[in-house]
């Protein structure tokens, strides 16, 4: 059983997605889908701690050993991955009953769950996989269940938003398999760790450099790199509730842990910073989303709309460590993948609640919510505290990693520029409270109380935790250097 | 002359370029959401024309082993490149259903008279 842990962390989604879609009973899918999921946080926990106390795990899918069959890899920082990804999926269950019992119609509401769960099953499949195709098959199980997922929101404006993700999704998987296509043609190999080991042969050939060109292109699609990103406010604001706090919370983290995968296991440093500008490039771009992204967030009406941009900004935090690419920036960069899964996790959820009670997130529907529904909306400015990086709670530790990286290179400018993008948080977090603490209550939310305690608890750990990292780190931080520093020295 | 013969010895790598740009270029041009899933569809083709072209060799058999042959074409591309015909058909399949909802919605597919509706489609 143990040994075949690794598949299983797949398979039981991909089996569970099954048996929702033949329940058909919206109340069955969801009893499915909870039991799937939190089994999911024990497999993932038993691989990390395997992985960190014997070496990295390698699984050969049906017996076939790599490099000809499809190897799965569990190290610290696939382990982590799989562990943040199925925590969030597991938290975020008990939620899902009564919000999706609100917002979507009860034919639909098993096949919401086939589809959260197929979802699930894809982004484990991302992370635990070293195959490079593999992972494009994975790409495109969680990608189609999400365009499912997202059209399943209430609001027309949906529909739209998941063709428009469907369009620039496909697009991005397509740009990376046509990358793994030509680094085939080149090496021989679909293997990760092979074809490691078989670029450096070949790693000044056009064939190489496009492929590293397409991937990283399709990758960003993915993960909704600065300029690539137009598709991600709209899927998150008009999906269901649940979807939008399970997608911010994982799928972008998982395309930037693919990212991460691509650029220093694969090419490796060598190629990938040494010899290109991919330092200068990364930066521009990281930057670019830190204020872009920001500013645009300030202006938004629609809350969740709201939160959308500011996912963009923060994924620039993540991906300016990745630029920096010294153990202390990529520490930060890490260490902010599971912070933010944790901070925008939970301030999703916690909209989540005021859709379920007034059924709109309007800022100006939103006056005075704060006295009606006081345990939901201070955690909102809990978890808004953590994002902007408040001392003590998660957020600040991964701009402290961020800045102290950036003074390594000696590039004071940007500790000013993360202190500077940190102010336009305080500005769109900031207009949240006032609106909700700091004016008379409106008709429109006269009848609110604070949501149920089902609803209640999960966000509410989610906040916790972006509140706990901040102050006891062995878990995030200590995890992220350990994979950080196994990224920067190659394949080990 | 030089050029001439590498394109023409070339001529499965420049079918797959141009059915890539092409489809593509669908994708960005058109504003009939039907017309675009056409271009998709087209983009993702021209890979499998990347993957199997290379996997190709002239006068090689499947690799079945047999007295009398002993050039092999490599099967590999071939079978990354049935999974990808059904991930294209998976993601043609769900967008042209989300066409239909759309039309349904909003009585158009035309990307121009949806955003000219007043709402913030972007």
């Amino acid at each position: 059983m143990m040994d075949q842990l690794p598949a299983l962390q797949v398979v039981i989604p991909l089996l569970g997605a099954l048996a929702c879609a033949l329940a058909r009973h919206g109340g069955v899918a969801w009893f499915i889908a909870t039991v799937v999921s939190w089994a999911m946080p024990v497999v993932a926990w038993l691989l990390l701690s395997q992985a960190l106390s014997g070496g990295t795990i390698s699984y050969s899918m049906g017996g076939w050993a790599p490099p000809w069959g499809i190897e799965y890899r569990v190290d610290a920082l696939s382990g982590f991955v799989l562990l943040l990804v199925s925590i969030v999926g597991a938290v975020i269950m008990p939620y899902a009953r009564r919000s999706v019992a609100s917002e979507i119609e009860e034919k639909n509401r098993a096949w919401f769950y086939t589809m959260y769960l197929l979802c699930l099953c894809g982004l484990l499949g991302i992370t635990i996989t070293g195959d490079a195709f593999n992972a494009f098959v994975f790409l495109e199980v969680s990608s189609l269940s999400t365009y499912a997922m997202i059209a399943m929101g209430k609001d027309r404006r949906a529909l739209l938003a998941a063709y428009q993700y469907l369009i620039m999704g496909t697009i991005g998987a397509t740009f990376y398999v046509i990358g793994v296509g030509l680094l085939y043609s080149v090496t021989g190999t679909l293997n990760m760790v092979d074809l490691a080991q078989r670029i450096p042969e070949v790693e000044s050939t056009r064939p190489v450099l496009a492929a590293l060109a397409f991937i990283i292109v399709g990758v960003s699609l993915k993960l909704a790199l600065f300029p690539l990103h137009v598709w991600l406010p709209n899927a998150y604001a008009y999906a269901p509730s649940t979807a939008s706090a399970f997608l911010a919370a994982t799928a972008t983290k998982v395309a930037i842990y693919l990212m991460l995968r691509f650029l220093f296991t694969v090419f490796g440093v060598g190629i990938t910073f040494d010899s290109l500008p991919i330092t200068n490039i990364f930066l521009v771009l990281s930057l670019a989303a830190m204020f872009g992204a920001s500013i645009v967030a300030i202006f938004q009406d629609n809350l969740k709309r709201m939160l959308a941009y500011s996912s963009v900004a923060q994924i620039g935090y993540i991906t300016l460590g990745i630029a920096l690419a010294n153990h202390t920036g990529m520490t930060g960069g890490i260490v902010h993948l599971i912070n933010h899964a944790m901070i925008k996790g939970g301030l999703f959820l916690l909209l989540g609640a005021v859709v379920f009670r007034i059924g709109s997130v309007k800022i100006d529907d939103l006056a005075g919510l704060g006295r009606k529904m006081p345990i939901t909306m201070g955690a909102f400015v809990i978890a808004g505290l953590s994002m902007i990086g408040v001392p003590g709670t998660a957020g600040f530790i991964s701009k402290w990693f961020l800045a102290v990286g950036a003074m390594e290179h000696g590039w004071w400018w940007i500790v000013f520029l993360l202190v500077a993008s940190s102010i336009l948080s305080v500005v769109y977090i900031g207009r949240v409270v006032e609106v909700v603490w700091f004016r008379e209550p409106s008709e429109k939310v006269a009848e609110a109380k604070d949501v149920p305690l089902d609803m209640m608890v999960p966000a509410l750990l989610l906040v916790a935790a972006s509140v706990y990292f901040g102050v006891d780190t062995r878990l995030t931080a200590d995890i992220a250097a350990l994979a950080a520093e196994a990224l920067l020295g190659g394949v080990r | 002359m030089e050029f001439v013969e590498q394109i023409v010895s070339h001529y499965n790598q420049w079918i797959t370029i141009f059915l890539m740009v092409a489809g593509l270029y669908i994708v960005v041009a058109r504003g009939n959401m039907v017309k675009k899933l056409v271009g998709l569809s087209l983009f993702q083709t021209s890979v499998y024309l990347l993957y199997l072209s290379p996997g190709k060799i002239l006068g090689g058999t499947a690799p079945i082993l047999e007295e009398g042959f002993e050039v092999y074409s490599n099967p590999l591309p071939h079978v990354l490149m049935l999974t990808a015909i059904v991930v294209g058909l998976a993601t043609l399949a769900v967008g042209l259903a989300l066409v239909v909802r759309i039309n349904e919605a909003y009585g158009t597919i035309e990307e121009d008279e949806i955003f000219a509706d007043g709402e913030d489609g972007k």
